[in-house]
């Protein structure tokens, strides 16, 4: 343990229980509450819960870096368990360079041209789970968009589509300890990893889309072909379960305040603001870590060289400190700040793709549906640092 | 960027947090203070080309002016709108 442990209080936590990933706000507050920093011994972890200093870890990037490893694992001292991430698990200058080129595929002006597509599918969407009228919320209308429209746009072949939740499902486990839930998915992901690597290959994807224009970033020289290759792979991982995870949660959280989804459906115009007010209040992202690259110090303490620091968003998304009476859910909010999508250099280059399907998927349901209600009680799927849902019996009242 | 949203300024969106990813923080600097500011990066630089107001020659996204004692007192305007 190094002197940065007997500093700070010690919280007796484990983030990573099957409990605390079911229902994590009591153990939220116990960390928040503790310090501004604390330390859990179970992991031998520094922690940060309360929205200031996840903030600034997060956007303090030289100090806090991602190469060594953006989960509990520190690359300094083990393998990572895939080639690292050049975008995700990499520090500048290099991530500078790929980041640049991602970032402008993924800006608000090339996701535009999608919009329409992608208005019309919510639309047909929409009239199928109409039709049903008692739906699976999760199946039926969460995924989708990032099963269907999303790799859509991105060029992927409609077969085998299912393999990406599998994916997913593991690379967000790996973030976590290496506990049963990482052993189990990485054991349902091993059979198809070839299948998820094949199709980050230029051949495998469709001309015109999003994955095309990586590669015509290597034509132009600016990243290499197995860089492009690596930018897909993103794509196809961090796309795809948190989108699914993001609006399932927010069908959700509006079955439950049937009065916040009254205002919706009387104004669908607020419907980006829903999202992201649901984003806020029940964080798909759960759990990110950073590495310190030296000695620093947060909000005082003390923190030596190459410790983890983990940082939890769903704690600083309702962190009392920064939101005013944070566990309502409260769609006239202005829910901007919240740390889901990351802060900072890092925060996910996905983040406008994420709005645009979520906003669009609320505002189609809020003209046509009067109120959506709970069928049965929901199911979570529990991920080591995503809030994931495996079943949501909704039924769907026209309007 | 962060002190207009936490003050609640109208006019500064900046959904994405500081990301310099959605363009809705656009501020348009003050003559005196153009050559002041630190340089774009390229990423700043192609997000400004999505900004809702037609960039201007005097055109920053807020978010990636970190504010220092340098820049006290800089001065700047709000574009027509943000998105």
């Amino acid at each position: 343990m190094s002197t940065a442990a007997a500093q700070v209080p010690h919280v007796d936590v484990d983030p990573f229980s099957d409990e605390m990933i079911d229902e994590p706000y009591s153990m939220h507050e116990v960390v928040r509450e503790a310090g501004p920093v604390a330390y859990i011994p179970k992991y031998d972890l520094i922690v940060v819960a309360r929205h200031a200093e996840c903030q600034s870890v997060l956007t303090n990037w030289e100090t806090f870096i991602s190469s060594a490893g953006v989960g509990l694992a520190n690359f300094r001292h083990e393998a990572p368990f895939r080639p690292k991430s050049i975008l995700l698990e990499a520090d500048p200058p290099d991530h500078t360079v790929v980041r640049t080129v991602i970032s402008r595929i993924m800006s608000p002006k090339n996701l535009q041209q999608l919009r329409d597509r992608f208005e019309a599918e919510a639309v047909t969407m929409v009239d199928r789970a109409l039709e049903k009228r008692t739906v699976e919320g999760v199946k039926d209308i969460a995924e989708y968009f990032p099963l269907k429209v999303f790799p859509d746009a991105v060029g992927l072949e409609t077969e085998g589509r299912e393999n990406l939740l599998l994916y997913g499902d593991m690379v967000f486990n790996a973030l976590g300890p290496r506990n049963e839930l990482f052993e189990r998915s990485m054991e349902k992901y091993k059979p198809v990893s070839s299948w998820i690597m094949d199709h980050c290959k230029r051949e495998a994807l469709r001309p015109g889309g999003l994955g095309h224009l990586i590669y015509e970033s290597a034509d132009k020289g600016e990243i290499t072909v197995d860089q492009a290759s690596m930018l897909v792979r993103s794509f196809l991982s961090a796309g795809v379960d948190t989108t699914i995870g993001g609006i399932a949660n927010t069908l959700l959280t509006l079955a439950r305040h049937p009065g916040e989804y009254a205002k919706l459906h009387a104004n669908p115009t607020i419907a980006r603001q829903t999202f992201e007010e649901a984003l806020r209040y029940e964080s798909i992202v759960q759990t990110i870590f950073r590495t310190t690259a030296k000695p620093t110090e947060i909000a005082g303490v003390e923190i030596g060289e190459d410790r983890k620091v983990l940082t939890l968003l769903g704690s600083a998304n309702r962190d009392p400190r920064k939101w005013t009476d944070p566990d309502r859910f409260n769609v006239e909010r202005n829910p901007v700040g919240h740390l889901v999508f990351g802060a900072g250099i890092h925060g996910c280059v996905g983040q406008m793709i994420a709005r645009m399907e979520g906003e669009i998927v609320l505002r189609t349901l809020a003209k046509r549906v009067k109120e959506i209600r709970l069928a049965a009680p929901h199911q979570r799927h529990l991920n080591n640092s995503l809030r994931a849902m495996r079943s949501l019996p909704l039924e769907l009242v026209p309007a | 960027m962060r002190a207009a949203v936490d003050a609640g300024t109208e006019g500064i969106i900046g959904e994405c947090g500081g990301a310099a990813m959605c363009g809705t923080c656009h501020v348009l600097i003050e003559e005196p203070w153009v050559d002041r500011l630190p340089l774009f990066s390229q990423n700043e630089d192609d997000m400004l080309e999505c900004t809702a107001a037609p960039r201007q020659a005097n055109s920053r996204l807020a978010c990636q002016l970190r504010m220092t004692d340098d820049l006290n007192g800089l001065e700047l305007k709000m574009p027509e709108r943000q998105r």
